[in-house]
């Protein structure tokens, strides 16, 4: 079984990345979990979400404490936030910032992998604005998911509300997420 | 959203599907907090055509409740949804329609009673209901859950139980995550809950009752013998339309209770909703290092399995009876259940009672293993236990 988990800032769809995640892991035949921790709901709060991934059905209802990969939607929360806390050095961190690897490695004290693109610029470029999309799309390379498989998904998930053209910026931000990063 | 017929759900989507497709006549709720997402969805199910259902949104749960009775009396196949707070105001009404014999089947997100305030899951809320006279099954997952809304149906409509039933689930450990849970076709389970046809409707005006009037001391009594009546033969109604559930669904249920690697153990855990399937990865762990360890997982609380559970646990060396509700001054509810069962044994296992997750505090599978190492102790502290708090 695999756990990640995601910090965002409440209103940049960290939870939605996260059940995006889930729905295309249940493509892929695993079994899933997708939940939020709940504190105080405000929009630009800190907020975390975890999936859990695996080839069994899942058991255990518990939180999680030491995922193997950690997503970071917003860069100001590698401060504000204690991203790499439980995440060993064989884990992987996967930042949204304008930095390198090499400076989120000394920010942040993490000795194992980094993986640093900007995804807001992406997302900006992009048009769709909404960074979740394009670690989404870095998050399912590292995973080693099929792109086409994760693709299909998230365009299905996301047509069923958002119009047609948001969709196809946030689908143009997906891919460039997945290129951003080597797995 | 879909793999065959597995979906991603959380657990107020999968409960407002059940719910979807027993197509009640009436769903009567207090839509906003505390109340639940379940009846969010079920709305827009009712909004976009896919359910036929009456929706009456109404001022409280109190008149929630007291809707759902009405519409149940006078014959139409009534549920609803609540938590918390909400369940607490709607108290007074469950034991009118408990009273009532209204076959209402509601669900409950368990979550914490205030004060202090939090929205958090444990199960003050249904434990405060113990007593009001209707059954209650509590699910481990979203899947038991969605399981037991539709079993609740045909056990409440039963002509010798004719008593609500509260399916409970855990607040957001089970509501507000998504996981993988399997719905039936809707055909199977309109074919499975089948039509109501109400005993004694009130609309019925060509043979017209009275219900719920006032009751003397001359009959008053009796009328609650009757209620313990229609409660004694719950749990083998509940077994058989399990095995009919089971044939068609091909998910195995058969008992007032799960017994997880059981049959063997010394020494046995037993505790209520989510926290079982964590304590499953515990007891499979201990096992792989030689440990005699099981668990019992009470499905139905009300009517409480006292025989059933009491041969399951006698020859246990220890058991740890875990709570996720205080009962100040005393013990846990489920604790007392489970030694007044035991009590009249002559070599019943030493028993222990903890108390955990209260206010949504996690528990983690760290916590049961230590409960299990606690148990090997003779010596144990046979005082409240309290897990993960700071004392």
């Amino acid at each position: 079984m695999k756990e990640i988990r995601w910090h965002g800032r409440g209103g940049q769809g960290a939870k939605t990345a996260s059940q995006l995640l889930a729905d295309i892991n249940l493509q892929e035949g695993k079994f899933v979990q997708s939940f939020p921790e709940y504190g105080p709901e405000r929009s630009g709060a800190p907020i975390k979400a975890y999936n859990r991934v695996s080839d069994e059905k899942i058991r255990v209802h518990s939180g999680v404490y030491e995922p193997e990969v950690v997503a970071v939607v917003d860069p100001t929360l590698l401060s504000a936030a204690n991203p790499t806390e439980g995440l060993s050095s064989d884990g992987i961190l996967l930042v949204n910032t304008g930095k390198s690897a090499e400076e989120i490695k000394s920010e942040t004290g993490f000795n194992g992998k980094v993986l640093a693109f900007n995804a807001t610029e992406v997302a900006e470029n992009a048009g769709s604005g909404y960074a979740n999309v394009p670690v989404l799309g870095a998050l399912v390379r590292v995973l080693g998911t099929d792109y086409e498989l994760a693709r299909a998904e998230v365009e299905s998930a996301l047509l069923k509300k958002l119009p047609e053209e948001v969709v196809e910026m946030n689908l143009a931000a997906f891919k460039a997420g997945y290129e951003a990063v080597n797995n | 959203m879909s793999n065959g017929n597995r979906q991603v759900l959380t657990g107020h989507q999968v409960v407002a599907n059940a719910m979807r497709q027993v197509d009640p006549d009436v769903v009567a709720a207090y839509p906003i907090t505390p109340q639940s997402e379940i009846v969010e969805y079920f709305s827009k199910f009712v909004a976009d055509g896919k359910v036929d259902s009456e929706v009456i949104t109404v001022e409280s749960e109190h008149s929630a409740m007291s809707a759902c009775v009405g519409s149940s009396a006078a014959g139409a196949r009534t549920m609803t949804a609540t938590a918390s707070q909400g369940l607490a105001l709607m108290l007074e009404i469950v034991y009118i329609a408990a009273s009532m014999r209204a076959p209402i089947v509601m669900t409950v997100a368990n979550r914490a009673l205030s004060g202090p305030i939090n929205i958090h899951c444990d199960h003050s809320d249904s434990m405060a209901a113990r007593d009001s006279g209707v059954i209650q099954i509590y699910g481990e997952d979203a899947q038991e859950a969605y399981d037991f809304t539709l079993m609740a149906q045909r056990l409440a409509e039963n002509e010798d139980v004719l008593l609500p039933v509260m399916v409970t689930l855990d607040g957001f450990t089970l509501t507000h995550t998504a996981q993988v849970a399997e719905l039936l076709p809707d055909d199977t389970v309109t074919d499975f809950v089948g039509e109501y046809e109400p005993l004694y409707p009130l609309l019925d005006v060509d043979n017209p009752t009275t219900q719920g009037p006032f009751d003397m001391p001359d009959y008053y009594f009796e009328h609650k013998l009757q209620q313990v009546e229609a409660m004694n033969n719950v749990p083998e109604k509940f077994l058989e339309v399990q095995e009919e559930f089971s044939d068609l669904s091909d998910r195995e249920y058969s008992g007032l209770f799960e017994s997880y690697r059981l049959d063997d153990a010394d020494y046995a855990i037993v505790l209520l909703g989510s926290t079982a399937g964590t304590a499953k990865v515990v007891v499979d762990e201990l096992r792989d290092k030689g440990k005699k360890v099981g668990l019992l997982k009470p499905w139905m609380f009300r009517p409480f399995p006292a025989e059933e559970m009491k041969e399951a646990l006698k020859e246990k060396e220890a058991v740890a009876v875990f709570d996720r509700s205080l009962s100040f001054g005393s013990s846990g509810p489920l604790y007392l259940e489970v030694s007044s069962a035991l009590s009249h044994e002559d070599n019943k296992p030493r028993l222990y009672n903890y108390t955990y997750g209260l206010g949504g505090r996690d528990i983690a599978e760290g916590h049961i293993a230590e409960v299990f190492e606690d148990l090997e102790n003779p010596d144990l502290e046979s005082k409240m236990h309290y897990i993960n708090a700071r004392t």
